[in-house]
């Protein structure tokens, strides 16, 4: 997937523009936050499981490479293989490896955004495997050769109309807009694929180490499909999605999908725990693990490891103002929102993820509605930090907070500061830039506050002015009294 | 979230946090701070060495500016018992001072007893001195005006500032509380985010006017200036062709303490109106604000005399 985050700004510009897309966004925000809260409330203990998951999460990351290797062993004695990718294109190869020993031409896949994050879809197609997506807004997205913008409704961004035209070219029928037509199609194209392929690759949303289990949490069954019918299962997921135990898993759902959707629990829970054994009815011959690092292991003991406590269920970006305004598309890459903007820039670095970090008022919503109290504006500061230290931050930018600085640290010179800007706004109030009504309509070099707001000219003289004159004046009047 | 403090005084000697805000653009917000807080028996003194909390030093990632303000206002309050400021975000940032030193150096103490003393205003009258210091002199006032409160974000999710200005405005006579639809929303200000990204920024506060227009409030009100003059300059700017109907802005403070002669945020004096309309020349204009600003000076006098 290409990397678009450098031009955050002009994408979110045009999302902002985008009537579409803001009609789609609408009914995001309408539906998750508000199906959450009533799920929510029906949980009293909510904030104390949110407590004991991020308590849990802290535990698995101070002791990960235990867990790992616990779970890599569990793996391999159900028969399975797991494999260790330090980088995308280390798993990307490991899986054409696979797929390719067993002659593979066509993999079906359920939904996995660190397969996006790997590029894994355009590597099996350039290598000659046809990888096809099969949860219906992943489906609806591969048709169109697009990427979704949300983690867990893709195709949040489209509308029914696009969806129609999307299938009316793909699926050669007739056009239709019921929504239980199109699902119709979708399923029958489907069917199709799920049969012939001859590998199957899943996310997972969780690993268990006490079993080698690897579970993924879908509403549409596709996932099932996925990896019950192919010879060949592949399950693709990162490091730190390994939980200790199949209890503290069940912790980890109850919370996802509340957060996520506002349901009590996800209507398919899917563990997968090696290949087929004497006996079962169905499953894989093969079992794959791909383990993916990415950048993740810096993250333990770094400033950024709270991070890693992420379960992906998107409430931090379904509540996030800005998400609600510029959509996913404007993040420019796999992950969007707050989540997203502090996982981007560990993955394709601060210099090209820059814009996401600043794209926050810091208004806090995202981290009171994380299940596993990740403090996201914390760590958005953390890469501005690491922004400014390393000198990225926009020159005007820099310029202008070092004057401030200046002033601020010399608490004299401020004060002769804001006694002239106020007397120069008030001036300027008065002036032809000046609004009928004791407000500014346009101010030199403060253009983003002005093309769209007023900007409230100063009262009269500056508070510390008028309270210097109101203790002297009361001295004045003990003196001569 | 605020921590019960009881005064350990009777009289509270409250240093107070200005704002650069309010110092620049409004200081009536600093006159009604100080006026309530000498109603209710406090002590105020404004240290002269305060310039800003350090706020964008901090949100920009420049962690050793931020440390070397935080030091200085550290050393502006040192004698005070409280710092109370009218904002819920200044004091949100005085609270994070204590992670802006090491734990070694000697700073890092006093900015966690800092921290542990700052309060924002309504929280500081209610958490801290009690309704009931202030409920007489709010039960006199009667303010026939319909609001609608903005929760600003710091102070809402950093502060746990929710009930206390609500509480307070209660107790005035014919003043009704109108909630708009998302109170908790983020109006888009965000410090220099509005400046990043002012599309952004305006597309939040374009979503917030319609909420505070729909709640049929005649005048919002919130406890944070910047938030106030996003909202107030976005209210001006779509309702410019019928200035009638415009939701008047003001901060919490200038209500509770009565102090309703000034306009509204963002709005011209009528007595700065009429002069202009005496004289179109510019002296006429900047005359009218001394006006204002002795209009101002009196008005703090007078809440000396009703102490």
């Amino acid at each position: 997937m290409d990397i678009n985050t450098p031009f955050f700004k002009a994408r979110a510009s045009e999302a902002l523009q985008d009537a579409n897309l803001q009609q789609a966004l609408g009914n995001l925000k309408q539906g998750f936050p508000h199906k959450r809260a009533i799920a929510v409330e029906r949980m009293p203990e909510f904030d104390a499981l949110r407590d004991q998951g991020r308590d849990l999460k802290n535990h698995i990351l101070e002791h990960l490479d235990l867990y790992l290797e616990q779970f890599e062993s569990r793996v391999t004695e159900n028969g399975g293989h797991v494999h260790w990718a330090r980088t995308g294109e280390d798993a990307n190869q490991i899986i054409l490896d696979i797929c390719q020993q067993v002659n593979a031409k066509t993999v079906t896949k359920g939904k996995s955004m660190v397969s996006e994050e790997t590029g894994l879809n355009d590597y099996l197609e350039k290598n000659g495997i046809q990888p096809v997506e099969t949860d219906l807004g992943e489906y609806i997205l591969q048709l169109r050769g697009d990427h979704p913008s949300h983690i867990i409704a893709p195709a949040i961004h489209l509308n029914l109309e696009d969806v129609s035209e999307a299938f009316h070219e793909h699926h050669h029928k007739p056009k239709s807009d019921d929504p239980v037509t199109l699902m119709q199609e979708a399923r029958e194209a489907l069917r199709e694929k799920f049969v012939v392929a001859d590998v199957g690759i899943t996310g997972a949303n969780f690993c268990v180490a006490e079993t080698g289990s690897t579970i993924i949490v879908t509403n549409e069954g596709n996932g099932d499909l996925t990896q019950t019918l192919p010879k060949t299962h592949i399950v693709i997921t990162s490091i730190e999605k390994v939980v200790p135990t199949l209890e503290d898993m069940t912790l980890f759902l109850r919370l996802l999908a509340r957060s996520a959707t506002g349901q009590e629990f996800t209507v398919y829970n899917t563990l997968s725990s090696g290949p087929r054994r004497e006996g079962d009815q169905d499953g894989p011959d093969n079992f794959h693990v791909v383990l993916v690092d990415n950048g993740r292991s810096e993250m333990v003991g770094s400033q950024f490891q709270e991070m890693l406590r992420c379960i992906r269920c998107s409430a931090c970006m379904n509540h996030c103002p800005v998400y609600g305004a510029v959509g996913g598309h404007s993040y420019g890459w796999v992950y969007p929102g707050p989540m997203g903007s502090v996982l981007t820039p560990k993955m394709i670095g601060i210099e090209k993820g820059a814009a996401l970090p600043n794209a926050s008022t810091f208004c806090g919503k995202c981290e009171s509605v994380c299940p596993v109290r990740i403090p996201l504006p914390k760590l958005m500061r953390h890469w501005r930090e690491d922004e400014f230290s390393k000198h990225l931050t926009p020159k005007a930018a820099r310029y202008g907070l070092g004057s401030w600085a200046f002033l601020a640290k010399r608490p004299t010179l401020y004060k002769q500061f804001t006694r002239l800007s106020s007397w120069g706004l008030k001036l300027l109030a008065n002036s032809p830039f000046g609004g009928k009504k004791g407000t500014l309509e346009s101010i030199p070099l403060a253009g983003g506050w002005t093309d769209f707001r007023n900007m409230p000219a100063p009262q009269g003289d500056t508070f510390m002015q008028q309270w210097k004159q109101r203790q002297n004046a009361a001295q004045t009047d003990g003196e001569s009294s | 979230m605020s921590q019960q403090h009881t005064p350990q005084t009777a009289s509270p000697n409250v240093g107070l946090f200005i704002t650069c805000l309010a110092d620049m653009f409004r200081p009536s917000i600093g006159f009604a701070t100080v006026k309530l807080l000498e109603q209710t028996g406090c002590r105020v003194s404004v240290p002269e060495q305060q310039t800003c909390c350090g706020q964008p030093a901090y949100n920009t990632g420049d962690r050793r500016t931020s440390a070397e303000i935080a030091r200085m206002t550290i050393d502006a309050f040192a004698g005070y018992e409280y710092l109370v400021a009218p904002s819920g975000s200044c004091v949100g940032m005085i609270k994070y001072y204590p992670e802006l030193f090491d734990a070694e150096d000697p700073y890092q103490q006093q900015a966690q007893a800092l921290a542990d003393r700052s309060y924002e205003i309504t929280s500081f009258l209610f958490d801290v001195i009690g309704i009931e210091a202030l409920q007489q002199q709010l039960q006199q006032l009667t303010i026939p005006r319909t609001v609608t409160y903005h929760d600003s974000c710091s102070g809402l999710r950093q502060l746990g500032i929710k009930q206390q200005p609500r509480e307070l405005l209660k107790q005035i006579n014919g003043l009704q509380i109108e909630e708009m639809t998302e109170a908790e929303t983020c109006c888009g200000f965000g410090g220099t985010f509005c400046v990043k990204y002012p599309e952004i920024s305006n597309r939040m506060v374009s979503n917030k006017s319609e909420f505070i227009n729909g709640s049929g409030a005649d005048t919002l009100v919130g406890g944070d200036l910047g938030c106030l003059l996003n909202m107030a300059g976005k209210l001006q700017r779509l309702g410019k062709d019928n200035p009638d109907t415009l939701v008047e802005a003001r901060h919490v403070v200038e209500i509770l303490a009565d102090m309703l002669d000034t306009p509204g945020i963002g709005e011209q004096d009528v007595r700065r109106l009429q002069a202009a309309s005496s004289s179109a020349d510019l002296s006429a204009d900047l005359s009218a604000d001394f006006a204002l600003g002795t209009e101002l000076k009196s008005s703090a006098a007078q809440s000396e005399t009703t102490r």
